[in-house]
């Protein structure tokens, strides 16, 4: 690599985590008015443990998060199974159509869900933002399965088939394996998806009963603490043992690398 | 006894007619080649007999048992396919073991029964590599060691040697008919490669358009073609159309003899003649007495491949080609007059 590369790379490397780190950095400051100098201290954490509804809403945030992932890859894995290996009508239109929803603006497919919840006695709350977030991540994981499932040759389940599987076990011992890193992918996509999720939550959350996005909204519209930094540290240095976890496990690009 | 009966079987896709009433029995212990252009229905059969396609009518026998609404995991049948698909995140031994482990086979006496496939196919101790690791020959190798494990009523191929380069493909043939004849497995091929099918099988059956035409063994199907496709389909053939006269053919002015029974005066036939079967000399050089057809011809253009030579000629309105040995170093000039001649028996009378 030649040294311009490498002064490019590294300053890709800081734009991305610059502000990062300086985030995290000021939630160990003590000035509550991010002032310098640097002044080392854990209050904002002491701080934090005794915010409840900040805490609430950071577990309120990871539940609604993995139990989005965990409804969004199955309903979507069986979707995708059901838009690549079967044939019915209207399957080209189907698939055409998981596209849209990932390119609507979430202001308007929020405001949508809101007038839907509302007029079909769902309502508000975090029942509604689970709906609401499965509802967003399905498309992702249908799409990130599906890739799999395109790499995935049609004739391993029938070579299993061949040899005396039923399909369901066909399934299980041949595709299933092999679509396994697309799924924990799109798991983690819809993960992401519902953790990263401000305006659909915002529409749909009653007061007192929210995700951490929005209460750090709400928190900044009253006055900043760095209690806010020190909580999305938190979180941060969480999802990122996620990520790197998963690209061991996986290593990109990785259907039937395993070896 | 017989390995594979398929009785009237057809087969439509939509409008389209894959399979129309197919009715033929593969001999236990026997190769048989299906030999077809794509869209024959070549693939389709065979797929009919895995029992991966259901067909429209007919019936399906496999050692003696109706097998027509058998689903394909229960028919103890053993399949190589054209891309080997091979299990990627199994082992070389768990890929072979995989259908002995469904019928109940398994630890000590399974490990055996892979190591001995693994033998037969020529890879031993190759099991505990990855199909990723082996090359396209090898991971041919063990999907037919995978599919021969469980000891099949049936092995079927498709076109399993079509992805392999040139040389390999040969030396596939031979460890091919050596793994079926080792076995005794009764195997149906699908190929759309003639040489591939003469050299392998007991048995062709040529496919046009969903019908079997015409199945035998493989010089009776190459000597005596019946239908002009098939004699074109297998190798290469002159064809001879002209009018029946006194138990003979008239083409181009030339009075044509065969051995095949022909249909009364007056009515048209054509006659097949393979380009190999044709004996070329000048006009002027003294005849062999010994054939009974001879025709005069124009040489139009000549081939040279080395070894051999192919004559295009014309005779009349006719196009003829013609191939012979480069025996003597001087092949005949273009525009020099020649005698074509060949045997009444090597006249054969094709359908349309």
């Amino acid at each position: 690599m030649t040294s311009l590369a490498r002064i490019f790379l590294g300053l890709v490397l800081v734009f991305l985590y610059l502000p990062i780190v300086v985030m995290a950095a000021m939630g160990f400051n003590a000035s509550p008015l991010y002032a310098l100098p640097f002044d080392f201290s854990t209050h904002w954490y002491e701080e934090l443990a005794g915010n409840g509804r900040l805490i609430e809403a950071g577990w309120n945030s990871i539940w609604l998060a993995v139990l989005t992932a965990v409804i969004a890859t199955a309903l979507g894995t069986l979707a995708a199974l059901a838009l690549w290996r079967r044939t019915f009508r209207g399957r080209a239109i189907l698939r055409i159509l998981l596209l849209p929803p990932i390119a609507i603006p979430w202001l308007i497919t929020g405001t949508a869900m809101l007038v839907f919840f509302f007029w079909t006695g769902i309502g508000r709350g975090l029942h509604a933002m689970l709906i609401g977030h499965v509802a967003l991540a399905i498309p992702y994981v249908v799409l990130v399965v599906g890739t799999g499932l395109q790499t995935l040759r049609a004739d391993l389940e029938e070579a299993a088939m061949s040899l005396g599987s039923t399909p369901i076990h066909a399934f299980f011992r041949v595709t299933l394996p092999l679509l396994m890193p697309s799924i924990v992918g799109a798991a983690l996509f819809a993960f992401a998806v519902s953790l990263d999720q401000f305006v659909i939550s915002y529409f749909l959350s009653v007061p007192g009963m929210t995700t951490l996005p929005v209460e750090i909204y709400s928190a900044i519209r009253k006055g900043f603490t760095p209690e806010i930094n020190a909580i999305s540290t938190i979180l941060l240095v969480a999802s990122m043992i996620v990520i790197l976890g998963f690209a061991r496990f996986a290593r990109p690009g990785g259907i039937g690398e395993r070896s | 006894m017989s390995g594979v009966d398929v009785t009237g079987v057809a087969k439509s896709y939509g409008a389209t007619r894959v399979l129309t009433d197919i009715t033929q029995s593969f001999e236990s212990g026997t190769f048989t080649s299906l030999l077809g252009p794509s869209g024959s229905g070549k693939t389709t059969l065979l797929r009919i007999v895995a029992g991966f396609v259901a067909p429209d009518e007919g019936s399906v026998r496999i050692a003696g048992a109706d097998v027509t609404g058998v689903p394909v995991y229960a028919r103890n049948i053993g399949m190589v396919f054209q891309s080997y698909a091979l299990f990627p995140h199994m082992s070389v031994a768990a890929n072979v073991g995989f259908g002995l482990g469904r019928r109940g086979i398994r630890g000590k006496a399974a490990r055996a029964q892979v190591e001995e496939a693994l033998e037969m196919v020529r890879l031993p101790g190759f099991g505990a590599r990855h199909p990723k690791q082996l090359s396209g020959g090898q991971q041919q190798r063990v999907a037919l060691a995978r599919a021969i494990v469980i000891r099949p009523d049936v092995l079927l191929l498709d076109e399993p040697l079509s992805a392999l380069d040139r040389r390999l493909r040969q030396e596939m043939q031979v460890e091919l008919l050596r793994i079926q004849r080792e076995s005794g497995l009764t195997t149906i091929f699908v190929t759309h490669d003639q040489e591939e099918a003469l050299t392998l099988s007991d048995k062709v059956a040529i496919l046009d358009r969903g019908r079997i035409v015409q199945m035998g063994r493989p010089a009776e199907v190459y000597e005596r073609p019946r239908t002009k496709f098939a004699a074109e389909f297998l190798g290469d053939a002159n064809f001879l159309t002209g009018i029946v006269r006194a138990g003979r053919v008239e083409i181009a002015g030339a009075a044509i003899a065969t051995e095949d029974r022909l249909p009364p005066d007056g009515a048209t036939v054509t006659l097949a003649v393979r380009p190999e079967k044709i004996a070329i000399r000048p006009a002027d050089a003294a005849g062999s007495g010994a054939l009974e057809n001879s025709l005069p011809a124009t040489v139009a253009s000549v081939i040279y491949t080395g070894t051999a030579l192919t004559y295009m000629l014309r005779s009349g309105d006719l196009s003829l080609k013609v191939f012979a040995q480069n025996s003597d170093g001087s092949p005949l000039a273009e525009g020099s007059a020649v005698v074509l001649s060949w045997a009444a028996r090597h006249s054969v009378s094709v359908e349309g």
